[in-house]
């Protein structure tokens, strides 16, 4: 099977835990306002490769890998979902940790072809960066330009499985820097018992020069860079809130 | 046991000069953080405030406050200087006063000359008379026996940076032995040695016993130098301050006698750690003070400078001294070599600020000690100041008591010395394999008149071919450049001192060099997998290419050029092999340009990767720039094919990352721990 790939980052310290061999798929549904990585929206084109042939490569590297391993990001890996399956499949066979970072967009639970692909999926995957853009429904829509009823569930349904999961958030002024939308995030995630590590995002507008390069228009033009400052800000409603979430489902279990 | 090592456990080292022994017996491992380490006392920032004001002035003066146009710089020639002399507690200067440079003749008077006279003074013309009547100099010694090709290879830069005109440096004396055993010691050793040679006596017995009688008398003048500032090294230090004063003297005689193009200390930190943990606990001193003297010692060495010429400071970007020290390491018997000297040699970074010498090199491993490479990675964050050499690499080769000279020589201290050979450009070679031996920027008939290539179309095999006979000229005539220098600096700037610091049987690396490694692999990959066609000029001289299509790019973990790059590595270098090399000398090969990559790609045309003349070479080892495409993982990993045996003096691969490409920054990424919310 073919994988269409953007582009590979081999000292990738930011996607996952330890340095790892990141894989840049082609493709996307989504088109979230912020999106630093405009070019791999479209599937077709980019370089063309094997499960194989990545694996090779990342087994000639592997040294640096010890404490890392591989990373499937975009792009929305899952739009390539059997090539992904394959990929991770192989790579578990080899021992490599799996990562995936997701929006999550692509799933839903109603369709049982495409389900029993997840369940496959799930059982070749260590761990599940889900970047959650936003919490709100109407929120979500504006600023992706889908819906988020699937994705909150994807979430439920990957913490079902056992699989470990990071939640990402890029904290947006005005957009997702919102104190109560910030809330509700963390009281959502609080749920997810496999919950292990929150990565939040401070927006940053280095992806504007190639919105330029593909003649499209950036839809934050003017945001600033958020600041450290207001990340930390946002982490710590969020964490809060989470915490809130476990105290209340301790509470209920107790009853 | 002798008084002055009273505490210490005795063995070899007491009987024979065995440095490695004494700390092999008496070092105490150190595993913990840097929770321990001083800041700064007020006489230490008061110091290095007056250091930062002459840095200041100097800078104003256009780069050197004052030159001795007079004395000829020996290890007796000036009397104590001082910064401020009730405040520090390491002293010592090159010349009577902080930041005056010393003239040292020697390697060369023209050389001397210019260096002061760039710099706005004029030599003494008594000196200048001395040095061409009476006293030959290693630069004419050369220039005397150099023939007519090696004249044309200089010039035409195909060798280039060779020592012929300046100190070779690159010699590390094992300056610890000073503080161990005392000036009178080792002479007593020197003498013995002396009459050690067999009564037949040949050109080697000859020249060997000559030099011992030359280290005697420069230990001799050692000890008067260091009396000038009141100190009695004839016997062995008795404490961790007077220990680094005994080292750093030591050190100071070799930059008082040598202007060498790299004049390294070696591995000293652990050594002195033996000191300061015998002094801690019988209280002698605290904690703060034995930083002071650390701080003062590393101050100085700060304040290490030469007189050198514009286009020198060019070829090496700076005005650099290479005051290399090596850090760290692991030890044989699998004991980590980390002390808390260690930690307190790079506390300087802190306590002083950020600087580039002297070069703190760690000598990393695997199994370091966790607290200690938190500490490194911490201060290199901090201070973008520490380089890290692979010692897992090298302990195989050296044991582990090995140091670094200039950025990646790596020699056993005190027992393995080099001939530092500079470089040969390979890249070019490649263009005179492609026009015969005819220089693409001069149009002189530099190498052999060989066949050029002929046709439109550069073919694999025929450049190849080419290029090995053409390889094979060049090490030829490097081999006999280096020959002749290093026979005329033994024989006119001998470094007395430095090797009065080494034992009798010195190992001699004879160290060659390479360069333009990365566009030889990617010129050889561009003719092999697209098409190269060359384009010539009038006088049908190839002065530039035309390349169709795509080809594997050194630098992408990509086998097919990597390979390219490992075989020249290693062809080249069994072409030096062949050579009969002065002095029983070790041939070896270097990869690690870091400085001089802008000279070398003004004179170097166009090559068939696509690089144009005047474009800069890539520095070291490394891919050229912007060639490597798939991240710094693939790039090291193309780096780290080339096979060390074939290149043991050292591949250097020059990196740069943004901080925040490293990694998360701890503040704002939750992880693990600050998740539990369990709470």
């Amino acid at each position: 099977m073919i994988g269409h790939i953007h582009s590979i980052e081999t000292c990738g310290t930011v996607d996952g835990p330890g340095m790892r061999y990141v894989v840049f798929f082609k493709g996307c549904p989504m088109r979230c306002a912020y999106c630093h990585n405009p070019d791999t929206w479209d599937p077709t084109g980019g370089e063309d490769h094997t499960a194989d042939d990545l694996l090779a490569q990342f087994e000639s590297m592997k040294e640096f890998y010890k404490n890392g391993g591989i990373t499937a990001t975009g792009g929305e890996p899952l739009m390539q979902i059997d090539f992904l399956i394959e990929l991770f499949e192989k790579a578990k066979a080899k021992g490599i940790h799996t990562c995936l970072d997701t929006s999550g967009v692509i799933f839903h639970r109603d369709n049982p072809t495409l389900l029993a692909k997840f369940d496959h999926l799930m059982e070749v995957t260590d761990l599940i960066m889900l970047d959650i853009k936003h919490i709100n429904p109407e929120e979500h829509l504006k600023l992706c330009k889908q819906p988020n009823d699937n994705i909150l569930d994807f979430a439920k349904y990957i913490d079902e499985k056992g699989v470990d999961i990071w939640i990402r958030h890029v904290i947006v002024k005005d957009i997702t820097l919102v104190d109560h939308y910030l809330d509700e995030l963390g009281y959502f995630i609080g749920g997810l018992k496999h919950l292990k590590a929150l990565d939040v995002l401070p927006y940053h507008n280095m992806g504007e020069i190639k919105y330029e390069k593909l003649g499209i228009d950036y839809p934050l033009k003017g945001m600033e860079p958020l600041t450290n400052q207001d990340a930390i800000y946002a982490r710590e409603i969020i964490l809060k809130a989470a915490k809130r979430r476990r105290q209340d489902d301790a509470a209920k279990a107790q009853q | 046991m002798r008084s002055e090592w009273n505490g210490f456990t005795g063995g070899n080292w007491e009987k024979f000069v065995d440095v490695r022994d004494f700390i092999q017996k008496n070092y105490t491992p150190y595993e913990g953080d840097d929770s321990f380490l001083c800041g700064p006392t007020q006489n230490t920032k008061d110091l290095w405030a007056q250091v930062m004001d002459l840095t200041k002035k100097e800078r104003e003066a256009g780069g050197v406050l004052d030159m001795d146009t007079k004395v000829v710089s020996t290890l007796t020639s000036h009397g104590a200087g001082y910064l401020d002399k009730d405040k520090e507690t390491i002293v010592g200067f090159q010349t009577d006063k902080p930041f005056k440079r010393g003239m040292n003749v020697y390697g060369g008077l023209r050389m001397a000359m210019k260096a002061c006279e760039d710099n706005g003074y004029k030599v003494d013309p008594e000196v200048v008379d001395f040095f061409s009547k009476h006293r030959k100099t290693h630069n004419e010694g050369v220039f005397d026996v150099y023939d007519q090709e090696i004249r044309r290879c200089r010039t035409n830069h195909i060798v280039t940076g060779l020592p012929d005109a300046y100190g070779r440096g690159r010699i590390i004396g094992d300056y610890r032995r000073v503080a161990l055993y005392g000036t009178d010691f080792l002479i007593e050793d020197k003498k013995a040695q002396k009459e050690s040679f067999g009564t037949v006596y040949t050109d080697d017995v000859i020249r060997g016993k000559e030099e011992i009688a030359e280290q005697i008398k420069a230990l001799k003048e050692l000890t008067e130098m260091a009396s000038f500032y009141g100190f009695d090294i004839s016997k062995p230090a008795t404490n961790v301050q007077e220990a680094i004063q005994w080292t750093y003297f030591g050190y100071l005689g070799a930059v008082k006698e040598q202007n060498g193009a790299a004049m390294s200390l070696g591995r000293t930190a652990t050594f002195l750690d033996c000191y300061a943990e015998r002094d801690l606990a019988a209280g002698k001193f605290t904690e703060e003070q034995i930083q002071e003297f650390v701080d003062h010692f590393i101050m100085k060495l700060r304040c290490v400078k030469f007189a050198r010429t514009p286009e020198y400071n060019q070829i090496f970007a700076g005005d650099p001294v290479w005051v290399t020290e090596s850090l760290g390491g692991m030890g044989v018997d699998g004991r980590t070599l980390v002390s808390k000297m260690s930690f307190r040699y790079l506390n300087t970074l802190n306590n002083l600020g950020t600087a580039p010498e002297p070069n703190l090199t760690v000598l990393w491993s695997t199994r370091l000690p966790e607290g200690w490479k938190k500490f490194c990675a911490k201060m290199s964050i901090k201070s973008s100041s520490i380089q890290y050499e692979n010692d897992d690499m090298m302990r195989p080769i050296h044991g582990d008591d090995y140091g670094i000279a200039c950025c990646v020589s790596s020699m056993v201290i005190g027992k393995e010395m080099q001939f530092f050979g500079a470089r040969a450009n390979l890249a070019k070679c490649l263009l005179y394999a492609i026009n015969g031996g005819v220089d693409e920027c001069t149009g002189v008939q530099v190498g052999p008149k060989y066949r050029p290539v002929e046709g439109d179309v550069l073919d694999y095999d025929d450049v190849m071919a080419k290029f090995d006979d053409m390889m094979e000229w060049l090490a030829t005539v490097y081999v006999n450049a280096l020959n002749i220098i290093h026979y005329m600096h033994d024989k006119y700037a001998y470094e007395r001192i430095q090797m009065a610091l080494h034992d009798r049987d010195v190992k001699r690396y004879f160290a060659t060099g390479v360069a333009g490694l990365s566009i030889v692999a990617d010129s050889l990959s561009a003719i092999k997998y697209a098409k190269v066609k060359p384009i010539r000029n009038e006088q049908g001289i190839v002065v530039s290419y035309e390349t169709e299509g795509e080809f594997p790019k050194y630098g992408n973990n990509d086998d097919r050029v990597d390979e390219i790059a490992a075989s020249i590595v290693t062809t080249f270098m069994d072409k030096i092999r062949k050579h009969h090399v002065y002095r029983n000398g070790i041939p070896t090969q270097s990869i690690l340009t870091i400085t001089s990559n802008v000279t070398y790609g003004k004179n170097t045309g166009d090559t068939p990767c696509g690089r144009k003349h005047g474009a800069p070479f890539a520095p070291g080892a490394n891919p050229l720039h912007k060639r490597d495409t798939h991240g710094a993982v693939a790039s090291l990993a193309s780096v780290a094919k080339i096979p060390f045996k074939d290149a043991q003096d050292g591949i250097s691969n020059t990196f740069s990352i943004i901080p925040g490409a490293l990694g998360k920054e701890d503040q704002v990424f939750a992880g693990d721990i600050d998740i539990d919310l369990s709470k």
